[in-house]
């Protein structure tokens, strides 16, 4: 068995074992086994990564490459680079976290982890996909768990906006779904066979119009669960509704298969195409990010808050994305990660306020830094990070976005730069108005003062996401290097 | 006269045989033993199905009015699975309801009569041979579907689908003389060079497929469907459904691809806006069913216009990719029909409201339809997913992505309302649920293969290689 198909073998075996358990806590201890296994392997996998990439130049690496249907020349085609290595421990690290935090869930815990862990398969199997197919399977398998994850176990409004977003996304992945044909029969432009691999149709030089008329609809397949604007309607909605666990894996790991399917299929595959449209999408996402920051200063729901939050900060991804130069894309990916985890520290933040005090909304909340400390100042670490301090994730992640940004010397780009750049102010604005609110002050309501103290459980999902922020903010270089490195095929392929 | 020939037909013999059993075993079970007689109808409709795997060769019988070869074999073996299926899951109903009022024999009877009245549609190599199959294999499931006298809608169900399926055999018949007309031939290897371009053949050829266009419930000749199937017993529902669309999309694929292939220019044009009609006219009336019978019918009408991007490709892609889809449609729809007899069965209920809390309740029949409804939504890893994404690229394949794209915005309406059900079974609590009942082994166990076929067919991918390989007899 190689290193990689474990990523998907594991969750399996985990599912199975699930299915003969009984109660909480069964269920919670076998998940929690099952995503230590996954941690471990992924922290695993980074160091063999290094080793293998000392000896191996080649674009992928721990390939595996099994026939599935001979005559689509579909295959079960995997491999990583360095940046499907960190997005994979951005899930493990995620998907252990939120275990951690569900460890209280008292209605159908069985299903509940069923659902948690089929969805994180779709997430490895998506990260570790060289062929379209396999890919495409992967990340449908990974949407529609959501369905029943916000619709059973959510709250408010939670069979709408599970409908929603279900339905959003699977309209996406039907649009992306008439893009794969036609980048499909469009791969043996050079007179090969015709092929799902993602390596090979780099090689081919699909014609200009094709790359044209596809380069828009698979860029909108993945950026929808991106959150572009203006098909990020789901997202606030479902993450609003959404269970904590939930909400912090689809807004630190779900909503990255956007950017990644963006990066790896849309522009790797048809960078003509990209360079043709890319000034069309660089204004939705430039809205995306302003619209997104903007939104979230108007929300007097925390998860409302995030939610805006999270389209800004992934517009900001969409938009380095399409800047087209290495330090933008360096910054693309590492504000993936770093809004990963601190969108999932965010969410379980927000989880156990809610818990404790049953509302979400800021204005009836207040000098919560007195009553839970630990809770109150991750929450400002984490918000000090979303608005990119340095010393954090966010900082580096932003710098590089914007340095890269700043590389095109045209009046459209500069604008398009200046306006986002615009967004961090904004974000500062959200982000510490709540915590003035909720934090400081005087506590305002005579019940808080009773509220129970932070759990060893509670602490652990909480430690988990904060030291990969920590440890990004201070020492990006290594984190650097892995992806730089992996960006030379795109910047062969695509500039 | 070689009798050795007559193995050809292997299938029709042996399911006339075991016909002309079941009413010799009607006369010597004693009145009291007759629920003995479901059983004994499975038993040997199972070895019938075995038998039908073992190898087969190819060949014509009765100077070509007869003919069979790999394909064919396979497309009677999918036919055989289902009926399976379904007897598996109406055993009880048969053996509580129908075997009570003396009906249980000339049940098997005429749905065994309809079944080999496909055979012989399916194999036939010529057009009298195709009409006598086609007339078959309709006539007995209009008395099918009035086979609950006592209750009417059961009796408006045959009588409308006599009614239409008579004016629709007749229209195709009238087809049928104007391509005899043009080309002097009924025979369809004479036809096939014979057969021009000129507007009486072209003419000749839609009235034909409007006959089958109704078999497979096309818009705009689906008005027969939700009512009959609303109607009608659900085992016959289902027949309808699943067994009936199959041989007839069969049959239709053949004439297409080899007998009309001179005419592609014209029936692609015309299969292009069926395909699209019905798709949308299917689900959109899909959204607001409330009885589950007719959710499905819509939702099957919807289903075929789907499999018409298959045969749209004209290609060896297009037989594999439709006989895939059909084979994972069968075990799907099949599932989803099963759970609602049984449901039905139990309590009565048929709305998707009495489903509310059907999950904490009945987890596994819940889990079992949620599997048939992803499978017919289209939802990986599941077998329809497969189905449909072959199918699209069928479609693709001769570059009509309007058309594929069209069929995956289908694809997401259909997929509201499968969740609308998923939504009732799962997210809702209900005061007052089906409560919880055990299934009899028959229909464990007929919902249990529906359950492993949605599991494996789609990941088990030497099946299609398999169907691939046969579908060049066509091409």
């Amino acid at each position: 068995m190689d290193i990689l198909s474990l990523f998907i073998l594991v969750p399996i075996i985990t599912i199975l074992a699930l299915v003969f358990t009984k109660g909480l806590k069964q269920a919670r201890i076998v998940s929690m086994i099952g995503s230590l296994i996954q941690f471990g392997m992924a922290i695993n996998l980074v160091f063999a990564y290094f080793k293998e990439r000392a000896t191996n130049s080649d674009i992928m690496v721990f390939i595996r490459d099994v026939v599935w249907f001979k005559d689509f020349n579909i295959h079960y085609n995997i491999g990583v680079d360095g940046i499907s290595v960190t997005l994979l421990l951005l899930t493990a690290i995620v998907v252990l976290a939120g275990v951690f935090i569900s460890w209280k869930m008292k209605d159908l815990p069985k299903e509940f982890f069923v659902s948690l862990i089929v969805l994180s398969i779709g997430v490895y199997g998506f990260f570790i996909s060289l062929d379209l197919f396999t890919m495409f399977v992967f990340f449908e398998i990974a949407v529609i768990p959501m369905y029943l994850l916000i619709g059973i176990w959510g709250t408010g409004p939670k069979e709408y906006s599970a409908m929603k977003l279900t339905l959003m996304l699977m309209g996406a992945s039907a649009v992306l779904l008439v893009a794969i044909l036609g980048i499909y029969f469009n791969s043996n432009a050079d007179g090969g066979a015709l092929t799902f691999n993602i390596l090979e149709i780099a090689k081919v030089n699909i014609p200009f119009e094709v790359q044209k008329l596809f380069f828009p609809l698979t860029f909108i397949g993945f950026a929808v669960i991106g959150a572009l604007f203006p098909f990020h309607t789901w997202s606030p909605d479902g993450h609003a509704s959404a269970p904590t666990a939930v909400s912090m894996l689809h807004a630190g790991v779900l909503m990255k298969l956007g950017g990644y399917g963006v990066f790896r299929v849309a522009m790797y595959l048809l960078p003509e195409g990209a360079q043709y449209w890319s000034w069309f999408f660089i204004i939705l996402a430039t809205i995306g990010v302003i619209y997104g920051a903007f939104s979230a200063i108007k929300q007097t729901d925390l998860k409302y808050i995030n939610a805006y939050s999270s389209v800004s900060h992934l517009g900001l991804v969409l938009f380095a994305l399409l800047m087209l130069n290495k330090t933008a894309w360096n910054g693309a990916i590492l504000q993936s990660l770093s809004h990963g985890f601190m969108t999932a520290l965010f969410f379980a933040l927000i989880g156990m306020i809610y818990e404790r005090t049953h509302t979400r909304d800021v204005r009836k909340l207040g000098g919560l830094l007195k009553v839970i400390p630990f809770i109150s100042a991750i929450y400002v670490i984490a918000g000090l990070a979303s608005l990119g301090l340095p010393g954090f994730s966010g900082f580096v992640a932003e710098m590089n976005i914007f340095v890269g940004a700043f590389e095109h010397e045209d009046m459209f780009y500069r604008i398009a730069t200046v306006v986002s750049v615009s967004a961090i102010v904004v974000t500062a604005v959200y982000i510490l108005r709540v915590v003035g609110i909720m934090l400081m002050g005087p506590v305002v309501n005579e019940g808080f003062l009773t509220l129970e103290k932070v759990t060893w459980y509670e602490k652990l999902g909480i430690l988990l996401l904060l030291i990969p922020i920590v440890g990004m903010g201070v020492a990006p270089l290594w984190l650097s290097d892995m992806i730089l490195e992996s960006l030379h095929p795109f910047i062969q392929g695509v500039l | 006269m070689d009798f050795s020939n007559f193995l050809l037909m292997r299938h029709e013999i042996i399911l006339l045989a075991i016909t002309l059993l079941l009413i010799v075993a009607e006369v010597f079970i004693p009145q009291n033993k007759k629920p003995s007689i479901v059983h004994l109808a499975i038993l040997l409709f199972g070895i019938h199905t075995i038998i039908g795997f073992l190898p087969a060769t190819d060949g014509n019988l009765f100077g070509g009015m007869f003919r069979t070869n790999g394909l064919i074999h396979l497309f009677k073996n999918v036919l055989n699975v289902g009926v399976l299926i379904l007897l598996l899951q109406s055993a009880d109903w048969l053996q509580e309801k129908i075997v009570r009022q003396n009906k249980g024999t000339e049940f098997f009877i005429l749905l065994f009569s309809s079944l080999l009245g496909m055979y012989f549609m399916i194999s036939s190599g010529d057009f009298l041979m195709f009409y006598l199959g086609l007339e078959l294999s309709t006539l007995p499931v209009a008395a099918l579907a009035a086979y609950e006298t006592a209750n009417r809608k059961s009796s408006e169900a045959g009588v409308k689908l006599i009614l239409s399926s008579a004016l629709a055999s007749g229209v195709s018949l009238f087809g049928i003389s104007m391509l005899y007309a043009t080309s002097g031939s009924i025979y369809f290897n004479d036809i096939i060079q014979m057969i021009t371009s000129t507007d009486l053949t072209i003419l000749g050829m839609i009235l034909f497929f409007a006959g089958l266009a109704f078999k497979i419930s096309l818009v705009p000749f689906h008005f027969w469907t939700a009512d009959v199937y609303e109607g009608a017993p659900i085992s016959i529902a289902s027949f309808l459904s699943v067994i009936s669309k199959g041989a007839a999309v069969f049959i239709l694929m053949i004439l297409l691809f080899t007998v009309l292939k001179p005419l592609m220019h014209v029936w692609e044009n015309i299969i292009y806006v069926v395909a699209v009609l019905t798709m949308f006219i299917g689900n959109l009336f899909a959204l607001r069913q409330q009885n589950m019978k007719r959710f499905l019918a819509f939702s099957s009408i919807a289903q075929a216009g789907f499999i018409l991007l298959g045969l749209i490709a004209g290609s060896q892609l297009g037989t594999a990719t439709v006989v895939y889809f059909v084979l994972i449609y069968v075990f799907s729809n099949l599932a989803a029909f099963g759970v609602v007899q049984a449901i039905s069965l139990q309590t009565g209920k048929e709305n998707i409201n009495d489903y509310e809390g059907l999950y904490r309740t009945n987890p596994n029949l819940s889990l079992v339809m949620m599997l048939a409804l992803f499978s017919l939504a289209g939802i990986p890893p599941v077998a329809g997913f497969f189905g449909k994404f072959f199918l699209f690229t069928a479609a693709a394949s001769q570059g009509y992505y309007v058309l594929v794209f069209l069929a995956v915005v289908n694809v997401t309406i259909s997929l509201y309302y499968y969740l609308l059900v998923v939504r009732a079974m799962f997210l809702r609590k209900s005061d007052n649920p089906i409560p919880f009942f055990k299934n009899k082994i028959y229909m464990r166990l007929g919902l249990l293969i529906t359950v492993l076929g949605i599991l494996v067919l789609g990941l088990y991918s030497p099946l299609y290689d398999y169907i691939y390989e046969l579908s060049g007899i066509f091409n």
